[in-house]
């Protein structure tokens, strides 16, 4: 009996590994940790109430934007980690297997459980701001979203100390990991890690759209709404014809390693071609998805810090709308070398090149906006302009992948690599680091500080530089993606060591930026009047943070940038707001359905990924069961009295004096 | 918030606020339609990539049934038409007429979902072909379980739908319910018309 449970327990639990003994006795003392400030200082109740069952959309952006620094900081230490490893020839600092475990991992949670979540809690705090809006078009299913998101991290994220990591690369591909040669608990872990989270993200699509379609301002028409509002948009429209290919995909990878079906194996009549098609058919729309809105966040910015209208503001949602829809014809350029023939390659390099036409449109844009514009540097500004050659240098060697002929030369290389990390760090990560300097104040009530800000800035963007570049060159030398080790005669070593040292560099930006919030936390810069920057979109209009019901009064829109249009009349007019007649505002009700459903979820997939059915069945009656709770309550709304809000408006009011 | 709990129902429903809400759903079921036209559409393009795959394993010609197959067709068809039938009737403001119609769907639903599963176990047990067998029939349990098995969600929602008219009666919410999973219900008949002729009428052809 003994033995069996110590056999049991030396499969469950990955041990020898010094790496993951650390990480199992971190994870455990921070558990023990939280569990007791949270006892101590009897904040359960508050934790549940305020948080775990909160609907209002700003609360749950700050909840995704909370999870997503926390696996920036996950996938950080996995890079550095491989960094490291690479830093010298013949290093013996990390095994074969283990490097396959940790760039598997970077990846999935840089892309999937660090970029999405940054960007939805970016979409949940602005959207219903900017549209002027009182929530999002369905707040029970945006809280399903977040928890299903939530625990599907958490999934992936196990697989670390219990069972093993996944270790096929960050898009899996069969055979790598068919049953055949990955028969351990790793895929199963992606699988469903992904797929959880993956079902949430669809129910945000749907929910955006919607959104954003039917619950504008009055006044707003479609051609005049913020730039983000239209990049959110436009990446909502991916995600729902992404994502369900990727459900699907996801869904069809487990049945043959769950039921032995032969869609992708090597016998049986699969076709792993099928998998590598269907993957990729999600994948780029994927990078898009995550890239068009912080295209919207730059136009923000730029127009706000610039003083000026956005340039080109049809060109710009045109542009847009356009790369959403390429984006779905692009998808083969991923396997030029793959054999599909010269008129499919051709087809898809031509696609592939006419994206950078509208990207390029918006350049310009940018540029425009500047050009004799009044700029003020402060740090999302900062990020900005950073952005614009970084995304410029990575669209061109981008192009030059996209030259079928050539990718046959660069196809898997570190020239690759290079690319990716300078449109992913240049445009996603910069990109939401600006959005996050700007909005915080909404979010918080406080601005973070600019100083430290600047450090953050310059470490990172210097040490960006340092780490990319020379791979480029290691590209054209030869060195391939996913080596684990070199020898010195391939001569390689002085460029990767400093390209560690810029991987490090970008670590202390990370450093700083953490401190930033910290240091910031303890010596606040209130924000007294909501608009700190001067703003030129509606959600500006209303304080800092704003309060539940964002809007005592909703907005009558008129102009694209309508808080600006409203400044300049006020100040024409010498006239402050009109006097305001409140009316009771009707609000959603928290619930507790979308934790517990996705904690079923959780459940179900863990029983999926040990194939206990024991767990699995009752966790998915548990999902049933809550479904159907929910379908049977009728009593899921409020209102808010006017009087209420009169009094809220007051305080928030008497606090800005 | 603190304040949540404190002021429900203090206030009546205004109506017209509570019809936006309704449509505001209806909406975002249409959206949710598309999305699951891509996952079908997925899983079709993988049976259509897979069917030749048999692997020396049974070939369509030999499995399929067809009098089995056209009988289950009708039945759906048919239950098709029983829902918007329910709609008729609820549209007429008469809720015996809805329900009742609502439960004929139900039955004809799970004579369906029957015919289907007796129809898988035929193959298992009498043919030896397994979702393992070949990559064919890997797509084939896939692509015509998803349908079977978004049928029987459907039909655990009608039965609770039943239910909550009972209780209710037609109201904003239940009319706004009702017309979705007719919705729904006529959804599944279009995708099954093309699992019928793509992998059925197309297999023994
Ligand atoms: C912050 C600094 C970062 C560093 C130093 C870094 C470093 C690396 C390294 C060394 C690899 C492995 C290359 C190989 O051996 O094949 C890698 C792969 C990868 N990285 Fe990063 N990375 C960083 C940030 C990011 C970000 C922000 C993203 C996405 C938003 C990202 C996405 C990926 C992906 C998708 C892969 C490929 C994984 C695979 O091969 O399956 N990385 N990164
Ligand atoms: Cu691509």
């Amino acid at each position: 009996m003994l033995d069996k449970i110590k056999q049991f327990a030396s499969e469950f639990f990955v041990t020898g590994d010094p790496l993951i003994l650390g990480a199992q006795v971190s994870i455990g003392l921070s558990m023990v940790a939280m569990i007791f400030v949270l006892t101590y200082f009897r904040k359960w109740g508050w934790l549940w109430k305020e948080w775990l069952t909160s609907v209002d959309h700003k609360r749950i952006g700050i909840m995704y934007i909370i999870c997503s620094i926390m696996m920036l900081f996950r996938g950080g230490v996995d890079a550095l980690l491989m960094r490291l490893q690479l830093a010298m020839p013949n290093s013996e600092f990390l095994q074969a297997d283990h490097y396959n475990q940790i760039f598997t991992t970077h990846g999935v949670i840089m892309i999937l459980f660090m970029a999405m979540p940054l960007m939805f809690g970016l979409f949940n705090i602005v959207v219903p701001l900017q549209i002027g809006a009182r929530d999002v078009a369905y707040p029970f299913l945006n809280s399903l979203s977040f928890w299903m998101f939530f625990w599907g991290a958490m999934l992936f994220n196990v697989s670390f100390v219990i069972g093993g990591s996944p270790d096929a690369g960050w898009l899996s591909y069969p055979p790598l990991s068919e049953l055949s040669h990955s028969p351990g608990v790793g895929q199963n872990f992606y699988i469903w890690g992904i797929q959880i989270s993956g079902i949430g993200s669809l129910a945000t699509g749907i929910n955006f759209i919607v959104t954003i379609l039917k619950m504008r301002a009055p006044g707003m028409k479609l051609m005049k709404m913020p730039m983000f509002t239209w990049s959110v948009f436009s990446s909502c429209i991916m995600i729902i014809f992404a994502f369900p290919i990727l459900t699907v995909t996801l869904a069809l990878l487990f049945l043959d390693r769950f039921l032995g079906a032969h869609f992708f194996t090597l016998d049986g009549g699969g076709n792993p071609m099928m998998y590598i098609n269907l993957i990729w058919m999600w994948g780029h729309p994927e990078v898009y998805i995550v890239v068009v809105p912080a295209f919207g966040i730059f136009s923000e910015i730029v127009s706000t810090f610039s003083k000026k209208k956005l340039f080109g503001y049809k060109s710009m949602v045109f542009a847009m709308l356009i790369i959403s829809l390429l984006s779905f014809f692009t998808w083969a350029h991923h396997f030029f070398t793959m054999g599909s023939g010269a008129n499919v390659n051709a087809f898809f390099a031509i696609s592939t090149m006419l994206i950078a036409i509208p990207t390029g449109a918006k350049v310009f844009n940018w540029l425009f906006t500047m050009y004799r514009g009044k700029i003020r540097f402060t740090t999302p500004m900062m990020w900005t302009v950073a952005f614009i050659p970084c995304f410029v240098i990575g669209g061109m060697t981008g192009v030059l992948l996209s030259v079928a002929p050539a990718d046959f030369q660069f196809h898997n290389s570190y020239f690759l690599i290079a690319h990716f990390h300078q449109v992913l760090i240049g445009g996603v990560a910069f990109g939401y680091f600006a959005g996050l300097y700007y909005w915080w104040p909404k979010m918080f009530g406080f601005k973070l500080n600019e100083h430290l800000g600047k450090w953050a800035f310059w470490l990172w963007n210097i040490g960006f530089y340092v780490c990319f570049m020379p791979q480029y060159f290691l590209g054209l030398d030869g060195m391939t993606r996913r080596t684990y080790t070199y020898d010195f005669d391939m001569g390689w070593g002085p460029l990767n060591l400093v390209s560690t040292v810029g991987g490090f560099l970008m670590g202390v930006g990370f450093i700083f930026q953490v401190w930033q919030i910290a240091h910031s936390i303890k010596f606040r810069e209130a924000d007294v009047n909501g608009d700190p920057w001067e703003g030129r979109t509606l959600e500006w209009s209303i304080p800092s943070p704003a309060p539940i019901y964002n809007f005592a009064v909703l907005p009558q829109v008129s102009e694209a940038d309508a808080w600006w249009e409203e400044k300049e009349k006020r100040a024409a007019s010498g006239k402050s707001a009109a006097p305001i007649v409140y009316e009771p505002i009707h609000m959603p009700k928290n619930s507790a359905i979308p934790f517990i459903i996705s904690t079923f979820w959780f459940f179900a997939g863990f029983g999926f990924v040990w194939g206990w059915m024991w767990l699995t069945i009752p966790a998915l009656i548990g999902v049933g069961i809550c479904m159907i709770a929910r379908s049977f309550s009728y009593d899921t709304d409020y209102y808010i009295p006017a009087d209420e809000v009169k009094r809220t408006e007051a305080a928030l009011k008497g606090a800005k004096l | 918030m603190a304040h949540a709990a404190a002021h429900s129902g203090e206030h009546a429903h205004d109506h017209d606020h509570e019809h936006d809400h309704e449509s505001l759903k209806t909406f975002g079921f249409w959206i949710f339609l598309i999305t699951d036209v891509i996952l079908f559409g997925s899983l079709f393009a993988t049976y259509i990539v897979l069917h030749q795959n048999t692997n020396g394993g049974p070939t369509p010609e030999e499995l399929f049934k067809m009098p089995g197959i056209i009988a289950e067709t009708f039945i759906l068809l048919t239950s098709s038409f029983t829902s918007g039938l329910a709609v008729l009737g609820m549209n007429k403001g008469n809720l015996k007429q809805l329900i009742g119609w609502l439960a004929v769907t139900v039955v004809l639903g799970a004579s369906f979902v029957g015919l289907e599963l007796s129809e898988f176990i035929t193959m298992v047990n009498h043919e030896g072909a397994t979702i393992s067998t070949s990559a064919f029939l890997s797509a084939f349990f896939t692509l015509v379980g998803t349908h079977g098995l978004h049928v029987s969600v459907g039909l655990i929602w009608m039965i609770g739908l039943i239910f909550q008219l009972r209780r209710r009666g037609i109201t904003a919410v239940t009319k706004r319910k009702v017309a979705v999973i007719s919705l729904y219900w006529h959804f599944l008949d279009v995708v099954w018309i093309f699992v019928f002729t793509i992998v059925y009428l197309m297999g023994v052809m």
